[in-house]
């Protein structure tokens, strides 16, 4: 071995020596066809004719003849999504709608807490503490002790490891998943899930396999022919992370998500569960922690938990609570946590009264409950309309029976029910959706909306108006 | 040696992260998934966080305990274990000057008319609305305010929305789609490109302020039409900001005017730091230029800056304002301003314009002005 490396020490030396004693001129031909061939190997084969022979003459014509569409295109006068109802004074029981007195069955102020003193109270003395506005995001002197406060509250009271606050119910969900779902992800989505939700996934590019609304065995097969793909190619399968997105109350049906399988089909396919539960908290449990509670299941189960603080905590913004380890991550990747101003503080000294209410008051809860039961009830049996939702939901839609052909008439036809309603003092609205953006857009309904500051005699009210609206209208 | 300031910054602070970066990568951690679950993190995308992010993380997220003002109280944190947690010591540093909050003409306060005034609203309507504005949640306020800040502007009508954010991301795919094209500038803010990522247009960037750029795309896109196909593009839309936060400079709006003019494109004016500040009477970049409103296609801005409140707006022609009622997803899916946050920017709104029968706007904007010509 000694002597095989003389050898080699041999032959480089002799290398050196003829490379000094080559001739000029071959070491300059030599060094030119490499960076020739170097040239040859980094450069496109062949150049794509990128710039079109066109004159500047004909470059100005193209540009004087181009004629784009008008920014918008015209709304008719009568679209009936541009005619807002106005409402004068607070949004609370009694609602004044276009000038007229109603009991409102429309605003999602399930737990009545809208128009409560002690968290109007709350409100003020934040209001005479810190003013209105942050004047920055959550990075730049904008986290407030109020904020930090409400997300230790939030956290304590579902049970989790930590919380974090978002400044607007929308952009919570839709900002929580891109943090996580990267492109080449694969996320497994209800139909029916809402639109912020929808969006999320959008921002996400991630895979979106969407499943029949609540069938477990749709997603099962759909998670079966993922583990068949992942089987063909492991390595990929190792760094693709899987998620399944579901609701606990949906907005679009009023249906709860089979939470139990879920849990199940996560450990036996290795997928993680984000739920989505602006309807169902402070609505489903005995103490209003959500679905979690209402099927007895241990949270931290689940990996995400999200949620509105704009529906039973009557305030504005949302909120995202899981363990550490997955929060902390979303207060430098969440957009509209990071890149947004915080929220403002007597919002969130209002949602933290709220919360307290809930906490002392846990007998509000059956209270709702036994009112969604009561309506749902009385709702049944109406000629030409069917209910549409869980009877402890307490959003329920009311569908057509039969539709008349076209969307257009459905809704036409919907808005004369609601007409006939509020005229006589219920305030109702028709469920809105974004025609022409919704992946699974849900027929034309009316939103029945139960809080807990109805009496039973409103709510048989509420009943016998509907027949009589459908009786009047659709017959 | 005269290699410019920028890169040499850039080379001499990568030295020593490249000597972290190394030692960390033989030293990776990560906190423990469930058995057999994908990693949520991958060990590469997560690196920045771990390593770099945590030493200095002390710097951001400072908590403060009053009206965040001129002057200032924030409490006082440590860390027992390098940035990791923190604890907070139960005191509180008094009185410092604040030059970080975005308060700039000081409506940010704990007593006053404004104050007042959003705490008669909050007493009356509450402080959420638990509706969407196209249900049952478009109160009178928003009627109010959405004419105030359609006269404020100079424009025909203005919608207002619960979050400046969402403002752009939600509003920006209801105007352009596929077959549009987009050109936005370098710098933009994260909720510009959020919305032109989520329209499903293409994008098109031009470098910082630079107007041959721009022009250079605009030319090449109407002579060239859409990739691939060569079918003419339905729309182009400009995407500029009236002040660009991070950087500080002022959009170069009268070029970006007349290049729009020349080649029949639509402008997109952010002016979430400018509505305000800039122009003598505080109308923003458009005023400070000596511009007309009706040159700016799209003016959006946020309520959050100059009025200390919470929200956005887009201003413009009657037929924009009454299709984004229509169509804007913010107006169908998400709930609306709360009271108390209207009236304050109403309040702040007319004081600036000089409505409420004193000077406090005007001299909140002069003095702004004089404190800008001192600095520079």
């Amino acid at each position: 071995m000694a002597a095989a490396g003389m050898g080699q020490q041999w032959v480089l030396v002799e290398m050196v020596q003829a490379f000094y004693e080559a001739p000029a001129y071959h070491l300059i031909l030599e060094g030119i066809l490499i960076l020739w061939i170097i040239r040859l190997l980094f450069s496109k084969t062949y150049k794509l004719q990128e710039r079109s022979d066109l004159t500047p003459k004909e470059k100005e014509e193209l540009i004087e003849e181009w004629q784009p569409e008008p920014l918008v295109p015209p709304v008719p006068e009568d679209h009936p999504a541009l005619n807002y109802n106005i409402v004068s004074g607070p949004p609370t029981h009694i609602i004044t709608v276009n000038g007229k007195e109603c009991i409102n069955f429309a605003s999602f102020n399930f737990l009545g807490l809208l128009d409560n003193e002690k968290v109007k109270s709350a409100a003020q003395a934040s209001l005479k503490k810190y003013g209105v506005g942050t004047c920055g995001p959550r990075g730049f002197y904008g986290t407030f002790d109020v904020h930090l406060e409400l997300e230790e509250r939030l956290a304590k009271f579902m049970r989790t490891e930590e919380a974090i606050i978002y400044s607007y119910g929308f952009a919570t969900i839709a900002s929580a998943i891109p943090a996580y779902s990267k492109r080449g992800d694969i996320v497994f989505v209800d139909e029916a899930a809402c639109f912020a939700i929808q969006k999320g996934l959008q921002a996400s590019r991630s895979n979106i396999k969407l499943f029949k609304h609540n069938d477990m065995a749709d997603l099962e097969r759909l998670l079966k022919e993922q583990e068949t793909e992942d089987q063909k190619n492991p390595r990929k399968a190792r760094v693709t992370r899987r998620f399944i997105v579901v609701e606990g109350l949906y907005m679009n049906t009023g249906d709860v998500c089979p939470l139990p399988e879920l849990i199940k089909l996560k450990y036996k396919y290795k997928v993680r569960i984000f739920l989505e539960e602006s309807l169902s908290f402070g609505v489903l449990g005995e103490h209003g922690r959500g679905i979690t509670e209402h099927f007895g299941i241990n949270i931290d189960d689940i990996d995400l938990i999200s949620a509105n603080m704009e529906n039973s905590l009557a305030s504005i913004g949302g909120f995202c609570c899981g363990r550490s380890f997955i929060i902390d991550h979303q207060r430098l990747s969440g957009q509209g946590y990071c890149f947004s101003a915080s929220l403002p503080p007597l919002l969130a000294a209002a949602a933290i009264e709220a919360l307290n209410i809930m906490e002392d008051n846990p007998d509000i809860f059956q209270i709702l409950r036994t009112k969604c039961e009561r309506i749902h009830k009385a709702l049944q049996g109406i000629s030409g309309l069917k209910v549409v939702g869980e009877s402890f939901s307490p959003a329920l839609h009311l569908q057509l029976e039969e539709s008349c052909g076209s969307r257009e008439n459905d809704v036409k036809l919907l808005k004369r029910v609601v007409d006939y309603c509020m005229n006589s003092g219920i305030a109702l609205t028709q469920a809105r959706y974004l025609e022409k953006e919704e992946k699974c857009l849900p027929s034309p309904s009316i939103r029945v909306v139960v809080t807990v500051e109805q009496t039973e005699q409103e709510l048989d009210k509420a009943a016998l108006l509907l027949k009589e609206a459908a009786q009047s209208v659709l017959n | 040696m005269s290699l410019c300031p920028k890169l040499m910054i850039t080379k001499l602070s990568l030295r020593p992260s490249l000597v972290v970066l190394i030692y960390r990568m033989m030293k990776s951690w990560v906190p423990k998934s469930p058995k057999d679950f994908v990693p949520l993190y991958q060990d590469f995308e997560n690196f920045y966080n771990r390593n770099l992010y945590m030493r200095i993380r002390d710097s951001w997220n400072r908590p403060i305990c009053s009206v965040p003002g001129a002057k200032v109280d924030m409490m006082e944190r440590v860390s027992h274990d390098y940035n990791w947690t923190f604890t907070y010591t139960g005191r509180v540093i008094k009185d410092i000057i604040n030059m970080g909050s975005y308060n700039y003409l000081g409506f940010a306060q704990k007593a006053g008319t404004c104050q007042e005034a959003a705490a008669k609203v909050l007493s009356q309507y509450g402080a959420g609305v638990c509706s969407t504005r196209q249900e049952m949640g478009n109160l009178d306020k928003h009627e109010e305010l959405e004419k105030l800040v359609a006269r404020f502007l100079g424009v025909e009508s203005a919608m207002a929305y619960g979050m400046g954010f969402a403002t752009n991301s939600m509003n920006i795919p209801a105007l352009v789609g596929k077959g549009c094209l987009i050109l936005s500038d370098e710098l933009n803010h994260a909720s510009l490109v959020l919305g032109a990522r989520l329209s499903g247009a293409t994008i098109r960037i031009f470098k910082h302020n630079n107007m041959q750029s721009l022009e250079k795309l605009l030319k090449d896109a109407i002579v060239h039409g859409q990739p691939r196909t060569r079918r003419p593009w339905k729309k182009i839309l400009i995407l500029v900001e009236g002040i660009y936060s991070m950087e500080g400079s002022i959009v170069r709006l009268p070029e970006v005017i007349a290049l729009k003019k020349k080649y029949k494109s639509y402008l997109y004016l952010d002016e979430a730091h400018s509505i305000g500040a800039l122009g003598p009477t505080g109308r923003g970049v458009v005023e400070y230029f000596g511009l007309s409103p009706e040159d700016v296609d799209v003016m959006m801005g946020t309520f959050t800056k100059s009025f200390g409140a919470a929200g956005g707006y887009i201003g413009g022609k009657k037929e924009l304002i009454d299709y984004l009622r229509t169509y804007s997803h913010s107006a169908v899916y998400a709930t609306s301003l709360s009271p108390p946050v209207v009236e304050q920017i109403i309040t702040s709104m007319k004081c600036i314009m000089g409505e409420d029968g004193t000077t406090v706007g005007v001299n909140c904007l002069l003095y702004l002005r004089s404190l800008n010509t001192d600095l520079s």
